[in-house]
């Protein structure tokens, strides 16, 4: 059988993220921490306030990218490692980044399908306009990515206990929601809150999203493009890392 | 003849723990290999280097023609793999664990589906091929996994353990498609730990022990060399069995229900020092017995009859 490499690795990588959406979208974990949670968080943010959907867009699509994307990964591989389906997949002709990059695709996708649900319900039931598509687009796409990268970096752990997983990634994750300003503008936070904020990706995929949506973001979106960008590389390129060293020690 | 296998000076540790260590042989094209092994042995830990699932702190590995480590890829698009403690994935159906692999594989589309549900008529699968496999049993699932280990026509298949768990008939079953994937050209790398697997099926087998081997030849000359182990079975009425310290020509002595195994090199001699020892008590049963695979088995790693190799 002659096949380039680049065919063969394609083929992989689509392989891998349809067995990761077939088999893991509807695993118990992933929903609840991947579409409640989110939801959860956003209406205990937003009841009771005295804000519009507008204002509080921009937040509920950030959380949502952050949780629905670190949702599929932190699964998939420590259950793999329990279930026996790693060691195959190790033994295949393909190289480990595919299989760190596939559960990404895996997160990616899920992120992508709750974002664009979200978008489509604000424009065509709550009537809520776009000041720039392409930049509404640009933040999907590298914010997806980025926290299905954080999910699969999370995964990185050498265990078979997804539950072990999962408790990592929640004492990450909440506390980053916490000072990522998410329902709070940049403007409006104490200088220390603003510092502590510029930690978390999160505040910036949400000031991109506030420009493309209401245009009173704080940061320029280009700056907050560049850096979310770069954070997109270097978690992504640390959950390659990470799991290059750990896979090995698994089995 | 064609080297489907050639492993050189392979070694690995865990910590302080030498688990392989200066492995080499060839397994030839078209061959059966048994690579037996008592628990911790490196067996496993052997079979996982060679198909790339861990990485050797020394030596070569070559499959088909290929370096391991330097083509990877070419390498392992080769081989097919059933790894000791594999599965198939429970929330797909079989078609689609095999499709999955198959895809893995590099295969494109439009063959894909053929060949998935011929290879799964072949297994004995192709009414269930649609139900997911966690309604399978273990035999079904183990041949689900081999089918996901054949969808890319291997030169060379490792099996580990592949009967471990399963039924009679279901071992029967995995027997007749790996002798008649042999007879159709594959070479068979098969770690086990089953000695009458391994006599049944094996054209040369290999012992590893502590990490080193220990042996390997074909099952015949193995037995041939190890004639020592040749036993007589003894099987008298009274029970009152003579003493192998009393026999000349008798090494060592086994209970076993209510026969006594005495060792000897020289069975003929054995049999008429025990006669004259027994007189004329009345014998049961009284049976010369060649060396089994599993009575080298046992002298090569250090069982109850060893002697130091």
């Amino acid at each position: 059988m002659k096949i380039s490499k680049l065919n063969l690795f394609a083929r992989q990588l689509s392989a891998v993220s349809w067995k990761n959406i077939k088999i893991y979208y509807s695993e118990s974990p992933v929903l609840i921490f991947g579409v409640l949670f989110p939801f959860c968080l956003f209406f205990a943010f937003a009841l009771g306030r005295d804000l519009g959907f507008l204002e509080l867009l921009p937040g509920l699509l950030g959380i949502t990218f952050f949780f629905a994307g670190s949702a599929v990964g932190p699964f998939i591989t420590p259950w793999e490692t329990r279930t026996g389906t790693l060691e195959r997949l190790m033994a295949l002709p393909m190289p480990r980044w595919i299989m760190v990059i596939g559960d990404v695709l895996a997160g990616f996708f899920f992120s992508l399908f709750l974002g664009v649900i979200i978008i489509l319900f604000a424009r065509v039931f709550l009537g809520v306009k776009v000041i720039s598509f392409t930049l509404l687009v640009l933040t999907t796409i590298i914010a997806s990515l980025l926290f299905a990268g954080l999910g699969s970096a999370f995964a990185a752990l050498p265990t078979d206990k997804p539950s072990n997983v999962m408790m990592l990634a929640n004492s990450i994750r909440l506390p980053v929601i916490f000072i990522s300003g998410i329902f709070v503008p940049l403007a409006e936070l104490p200088f220390w809150g603003r510092i502590l904020s510029y930690i978390s990706p999160v505040t910036y995929a949400v000031e991109m999203l506030r420009a493309a949506y209401a245009g009173n973001n704080y940061l320029s979106p280009l700056v907050a493009g560049a850096i979310l960008t770069g954070f997109m590389i270097v978690i992504i390129g640390g959950a390659v890392l990470f799991h290059r060293y750990t896979l090995t020690r698994r089995i | 003849m064609e080297h489907a296998i050639k492993i050189n000076n392979l070694h690995k540790k865990f910590g302080d723990i030498k688990a392989v260590n200066g492995i080499d042989f060839t397994v030839q094209k078209g061959e059966i290999f048994g690579f037996l092994g008592p628990n911790g042995a490196g067996k496993t830990t052997t079979a996982r280097m060679i198909t790339g699932v861990l990485n050797p702190d020394r030596g070569d590995i070559d499959l088909a023609g290929y370096n391991l480590h330097k083509n990877f890829v070419e390498a392992r698009l080769r081989i097919g793999v059933v790894p000791e403690a594999a599965n198939a994935y429970q929330e797909l159906t079989a078609l689609e664990n095999i499709k999955f692999m198959a895809r893995m594989y590099g295969l494109s589309g439009k063959d894909i589906n053929e060949k998935a549900k011929e290879l799964l008529k072949k297994l004995g699968l192709e009414d269930r091929m649609n139900d997911r496999v966690k309604g399978y049993s273990k035999g079904m699932t183990q041949r689900v996994i081999l089918g996901m280990a054949l969808i890319n026509d291997p030169e060379i298949l490792f099996l580990d353990e592949p009967t471990r768990g399963l039924d009679v008939q279901s071992t029967r079953i995995m027997h007749e498609i790996i002798q008649d994937l042999n007879e159709k050209g594959s070479t068979i790398f098969l770690t086990t730990h089953n000695i009458q697997e391994a006599n049944q099926l094996c054209h040369r087998v290999a012992v590893i022990n502590k990490g080193k081997i220990a042996a390997i030849d074909t099952p015949e000359s193995l037995k041939d060399t190890f004639k020592d182990l040749q036993t007589v079975e003894l099987c008298l009425k009274d029970g009152d069995y003579p003493l192998p310290e009393a026999c000349e020509y008798i090494s060592q002595a086994t209970r076993e229900g209510n026969k006594m195994r005495y060792y000897t090199g020289n069975p003929d001699r054995a049999v008429k020092e025990l006669i004259n020892k027994i007189e004329d008590r009345k014998i049961v049963g009284l049976n010369i017995l060649e060396p089994d695979l599993e009575d080298v088995f046992v002298e090569l790693t250090g069982g109850e009859l060893t002697n130091e190799n």
